[in-house]
């Protein structure tokens, strides 16, 4: 019986989310298009302290120009977009981590309920069929999304930072530890590395539920901050449909 | 007279630029504009402040053990060099191989090989990493730079160390140079290694004699040393970014 949905504005996405969401589009790009390029210069990973050149964990084809920045193999230029990039990234993050937890936007908006934890293989099916909540489900995030930001916010990006610096023969000096969390300075880059393709594959598909799940109403509320929600005949997003 | 092409461009264009939307279109020369060059390459400068100026400076590189040497230590950048007077003083086995010390100093130095190997050594099994991104662990003996800085007197205006070296790496170029900071040049691990993995360092990696910096990329520890010369600025040598790779757009602070 889906009777006429009212639709609702609502204020989805706060003023420093959305500016600091952008702002890393652009970062993430840069550097990873700037890294593949840093990486085309030695193309093999390795484990362990050192390069084993008996020994590469994998050796890859170049990446090719329209995947690097610069285009062309010029690695020093490589290196002066990656670290200007890097710093934007960090000082972009240090901005949303402050915000995030001194508004209690982590607390509120990233934290799932019990009742969310409860329902979280009905979630999974749901997205599985492509089916997203609506009504007043669609006020929060659910939890599949929750605990993705979760782990891209608090796990990869601080890991492939710390990767990163890793690879620095002076912070090294600084702080040794860093060499043995990471298992040594080549493992640092291996890691670095992995973090990278786990941040493309999570863009990938953060993009396609964007687009599934309502192109233009999510992309302008990470614009302008209002996102239109249906509601009414959309409250039992199961009885709607 | 036409504008350079800096001029041309509006603010919104740079602003674009800066912001990653031209090269995501495709327009790879924005890499060749000097002004963002310079404006990425500021972010070397925060490097060197953060590393240098705001945390503690005297930190030593990590050092290994002999289980830790690498199997195949690799040889990058000159590997045999074609120069005709490092040709001959190979031939004879470097006896002819002096190294100088000039520049700022009160005493200039001319050392050979045999002094170099009477003086007080340090040995040493050290991380070197490429700026290609690999890493190979040595193990180098050699007199520590700050014991020849001693001997030689550095004057006060003396702020850089300069390495000139036998090797010319691109044909028509000049010969390889590196340098560092006086900090970097006194650091307890600046040494210059004549032994490499327990034996006369090979050709492959800068006989007779290279300088081992462990701090910072593998350029900096530049190889078939010649002299070792202290000035007040590095404007004078090569295209005056202090260094070989430097005057082709690689950071001068190599920390990262």
């Amino acid at each position: 019986m889906p009777s006429a949905g009212r639709r609702i504005w609502i204020v989805r996405h706060s003023a420093v989310v959305r500016l600091t969401h952008w702002v890393n589009v652009v970062c993430l790009i840069v550097l990873l298009m700037s890294g593949l390029q840093i990486f085309n210069a030695h193309p093999a990973l390795y484990w362990g302290l050192a390069s084993d050149f008996a020994r590469p964990l994998v050796v890859l084809p170049s990446f090719p120009g329209w995947a690097t920045l610069p285009g062309v193999q010029w690695l020093a230029m490589g290196r002066r977009w990656h670290f200007f990039f890097a710093w934007v990234l960090v000082i972009n993050g240090g901005v949303y981590l402050a915000s995030g937890f001194a508004s209690g936007h982590f607390r509120r908006d990233l934290l799932p309920s019990r009742a969310q934890w409860r329902a979280i293989g009905h979630t999974v099916w749901d997205h599985l069929r492509l089916r997203f909540p609506d009504g007043e489900e669609a006020r929060r995030y659910n939890i599949l999304q929750m605990l993705t930001y979760l782990a891209v916010i608090f796990g990869v990006l601080p890991a492939v930072i710390l990767a990163g610096l890793t690879m620095s023969p002076h912070l090294d000096s600084l702080v040794p530890a860093l060499l043995d969390l990471f298992g040594g300075r080549q493992s640092a880059r291996t890691v670095h590395f992995l973090c990278a393709v786990a941040l493309v594959a999570f863009v990938l598909v953060h993009v396609a539920m964007v687009v599934l799940s309502g192109l233009w109403n999510n992309i302008r509320s990470m614009i302008t901050g209002r996102y239109v929600i249906e509601e009414g005949g959309g409250d039992d997003d199961h009885a709607a449909k | 007279m036409t504008m350079p092409p800096s001029d041309r461009r509006s603010f919104l264009a740079r602003a674009a630029t800066i912001l990653g939307l031209l090269p995501l279109a495709g327009c790879d020369d924005v890499s060749l504009q000097p002004w963002l060059r310079r404006l990425l390459g500021r972010a070397e400068g925060l490097n060197h402040w953060l590393q240098r100026d705001v945390l503690p400076t005297r930190t030593m590189a990590r050092e290994y053990t002999e289980a830790d040497l690498s199997p195949v230590f690799k040889a990058n950048g000159s590997t045999d060099p074609l120069d005709p007077d490092y040709r001959r003083l190979a031939e004879d086995g470097f006896v002819d191989w002096r190294l100088e010390i000039r520049g700022l100093v009160e005493t200039p130095l001319l050392l050979s090989l045999d002094q170099l190997r009477a003086m007080p050594s340090r040995t040493q099994i050290t991380r070197h990493d490429c700026v290609e991104g690999w890493s190979c662990i040595g193990k180098w003996k050699g007199v520590p730079l700050a014991a020849l800085l001693i001997q030689a007197g550095v004057r006060p205006q003396a702020r850089y160390a300069v390495f000139h070296c036998a090797d010319t790496l691109e044909e028509g170029e000049d010969r390889y140079y590196e340098s560092v900071g006086l900090d970097d040049a006194t650091h307890p691990q600046t040494i210059l290694a004549y032994e490499m993995n327990g034996a006369p360092l090979p050709i492959a990696h800068g006989a007779p004699l290279r300088v081992r910096i462990e701090r910072q990329l593998g350029y900096k520890s530049a190889k078939y040393l010649m002299a070792i010369e202290l000035v007040d600025s590095l404007a004078r040598f090569g295209a005056g970014k202090g260094g070989f790779w430097e005057d082709r757009g690689y950071e001068w602070y190599a920390g990262i």
